[in-house]
């Protein structure tokens, strides 16, 4: 199962690094990665998608706090969280679809973030599933380019 | 008064407690061998080889429970202390690592001898440092030293760029640090401990299997405690030899692999296996469904990871040994006091353990010819006294030495557990006698083991260390070649050592005492001959060549399905059974 789990670290150099060699010198897998400082500069926030059976997720968190520089663990999927996600599609549709693209962008609430002549570049955030029902609409009309951020997630009050 | 990095780093060492530097010098750490340099209060150990240095002051942690410290150059001296260091790290031995590094302006130009060692080291170390800034130096060393302390203690590496060691600032030592992500948990959970004291009191075929957490902790008197106060018997880990009295009516001797036949089967068909201070490693469970498929478990130990990292544990006590079972021992007794009924173990279960001792003893088969290597570790042991160190190499030197040495008391029995690493003997005992300079160290080595760091032979000789090593030689890799017979048709491939140097004048090049046995007879005494000797003395042991370690578990394969060596031959006769 999969699971997004949210860890605190020290914002030190080298910290990736232990937290990606962990998960590759165990064999555990990364889904998706995203990082960046919080309100406290010396604190940094990551958000982890990964996947595997309860006994693998235990090891995970656990393997995760013994890391020294590991302040606190969450597994947000044993709570109610939300989640978002953003991707930024360059699109190159044919002349007669070019207006397909800026209807598909309204529906899904994005932005279009730049436009030439022969591409739109469109923004759209949301959860799993929004993105992919996006990008799989958008496939047929001709994706030149996708660039994801991957998850970021916060558990609900 | 503000002083350079190199005499914080000296001053640092000072405050730790620190007496004795294994190390290497070279280029980037002059600054700090050069403050050493007639400094009275540390000493220096120089090696040959910064592995060797390594395993020095891995054996003298080992031995004192203090931790070991290092210090070697940048590029090939850091890399070389790579072995040594994962091999503490694997058995969570206490070791501080310094090592030399480039200037701080250069780190990243592939300049002469720079090696990433935080990069390298990051996986095989508890923690490790890059110090950037001469201010952080003093706090950096403190932390290490309580990183390497404490909680699950383990190897601790401090990159020091050159600059660093050169610059100036004030010292200050930090009494004491703290690491807001840091807070290993000693005191086990109250109602945990309970639910175990419940279970421990109602158990009809209990059994204790505890390894090196007991050793780490300094619990053996907790656990010699715990195991009498409710009679059940212990099996110890080959970590955890020493943690509990190998001559106790109690002890079943070690499980796993080449464990005893009565440890194995007692896991196998007890109902309560209370283990403390281990982490089920795959030489000790053999095939996982089948280690203890009857039993309820309880798992004491100090680090969360290990415990369900393999098997499913019914009570988990995450604690430090030594505080779980002083807790714990205090709720069995005021659950007997409060005259809770406690199910006494019933006498079936002991004599059913008894059963299996005689059924397949540790034995091996005498010959009148040729020296049996078991033989040997007996003789030694008989001669060397409860309060003697020994350090093994890895394969079948060091299974026969846990198989047929009685170890009496914690930190006697040095080995490298974990990643098994070949030519770890030598220099650990060099470590171990520089710790207790008045204890017998033995070092039991097998021929090929011991040339993986035979240029330590010097470091012994010129620090005028007494220490004795004894070579089991059979001209092979002996392990290696015992799986070749056993699972490769006895294809010995690249398993012959002939052609081996002769050991004793070897001995006697590095200006140490050689010593040969070559018969039975010639045992007793050439051992008592290096005994006397106060000087580094090596006792080469010509033995049988094709000798296995028997009982075994082959890989995978379940602890209760054992091979057995000696008996299959139905030699009675010749067979030799080990004394308890």
């Amino acid at each position: 199962m999969r699971h997004i789990i949210s860890v605190l670290v020290e914002n030190k150099f080298g910290v990736l690094s232990r937290i990606a060699g962990l998960f590759s010198g165990r064999g555990f897998n990364i889904e998706t990665l995203s990082v960046a400082p919080t309100l406290d500069p010396q604190i940094s926030q990551m958000t982890i998608v990964t996947a595997g059976d309860d006994q693998i997720i235990e090891q995970i968190t656990k393997q995760l706090n013994k890391l020294i520089d590991v302040i606190k663990v969450t597994d947000l999927t044993e709570k109610e969280f939300v989640e978002r996600e953003m991707v930024i599609v360059k699109v190159s549709p044919p002349t007669d679809q070019r207006a397909e693209v800026l209807r598909t962008c309204e529906i899904f609430r994005g932005r279009v973030v730049d436009s030439s002549p022969k591409t739109y570049t469109v923004l759209v955030t949301g959860d799993d599933k929004k993105i992919g029902a996006f990008i799989e609409i958008l496939r047929p009309l001709g994706i030149k380019e996708i660039v994801r951020t991957g998850k970021v997630a916060i558990g609900r009050e | 008064m503000k002083i350079t990095g190199a005499e914080i780093f000296v001053n640092a060492l000072k405050k730790e407690g620190v007496d004795t530097i294994f190390g290497y010098p070279g280029g980037v750490v002059l600054k700090v061998f050069d403050v050493l340099y007639g400094e009275k209060g540390l000493k220096v150990v120089l090696s040959r080889h910064e592995q060797g240095a390594t395993h020095m002051a891995d054996g003298y942690a080992r031995a004192t429970g203090k931790p070991g410290v290092v210090l070697v150059t940048s590029g090939p001296g850091a890399t070389n202390t790579v072995t040594g260091i994962a091999t503490a790290h694997m058995d969570s031995i206490p070791l501080v690592v310094f090592t030399g590094q480039v200037p701080t302006k250069m780190i990243g130009n592939d300049a002469f001898q720079e090696a990433d060692i935080v990069g390298i080291t990051r996986p095989c170390t508890k923690y490790n440092f890059l110090v950037k800034d001469i201010r952080d130096l003093a706090r950096t060393i403190k932390e290490a030293f309580v990183i390497a302390t404490t909680g699950r203690p383990g190897p601790v590496l401090v990159d020091l760029p050159k600059d660093v060691l050169f610059d100036k600032a004030e010292f200050d030592y930090p009494s004491e640090v703290k690491i807001r992500s840091y807070n290993p948990k000693y005191v086990g959970n109250k109602w945990q401990i309970r639910q175990a004291a419940q279970a421990i009191q109602k158990a009809k075929r209990p059994v204790i299997y505890a390894g090196g957490g007991v050793i780490l902790s300094n619990a053996a008197a907790e656990l010699k405690d715990l195991a009498e106060m409710n009679q059940v018997p212990v099996a110890l880990t080959l970590m955890g030899l020493g943690a509990f009295p190998g001559r106790h009516p109690l002890f079943l001797g070690m499980l796993g692999m080449h464990g005893t036949y009565q440890a194995n089967m007692a896991l196998y068909k007890s109902d309560l296996v209370v283990a403390i201070g281990v982490r089920f490693d795959d030489r000790v469970t053999g095939k996982v469904d089948e280690f203890c498929p009857e039993a309820k478990i309880i798992h004491v130990d100090i680090d969360p990871t290990s415990i369900r990292k393999n098997i499913h544990v019914d009570i988990p006590i995450v604690g430090d040994v030594k505080f779980v079972l002083t807790d714990l021992i205090r709720e069995i007794r005021e659950m007997q006091a409060a005259g809770e009924t406690w199910e006494a173990i019933p006498k079936t279960w002991h004599r059913q353990i008894d059963e299996w001792r005689t059924e397949h003893p540790l034995s091996y088969e005498w010959d009148e010819e040729v020296i049996k290597p078991q033989y040997v570790i007996e003789k030694i042991c008989e001669a060397a006294g409860e309060n003697a160190i020994v350090t093994t190499d890895v394969g079948q030197c060091q299974m026969w030495t846990a198989q047929f040495y009685k170890f009496e008391r914690p930190r006697t029995f040095l080995t490298s557990g974990g990643l098994g690493t070949m030519g770890y003997g030598l220099p650990a005992a060099i470590g171990a006698q520089m710790a207790f300079p008045d204890r017998l160290v033995v070092d039991v080595a097998g021929d090929g083991s011991f040339e993986m760091n035979v240029q330590e032979m010097a470091t012994a000789v010129i620090q005028k260390l007494p220490i004795k090593v004894a070579i089991l030689n059979n001209g092979y890799l002996g392990m290696v070649r015992q799986w070749q017979e056993l699972f490769f048709n006895r294809r010995y491939s690249s398993s012959d050592l002939t052609g081996q140097p002769d050991f004793v004048r070897l001995a006697e090049a590095y200006g140490a005492v050689g010593l040969r046995a070559a018969r039975p007879e010639e045992v007793e005494p050439t051992i008592r001959k290096a005994f006397e000797t106060p000087r580094p003395v090596l006792m080469e042991f010509v033995v049988n060549r094709e000798e296995n370690v028997f009982p075994m578990v082959p890989a995978g394969g379940a602890n209760y399905q054992m091979m057995f060596g000696a008996e299959r031959k139905k030699s009675e006769s010749r067979l030799r059974v080990a004394r308890g």
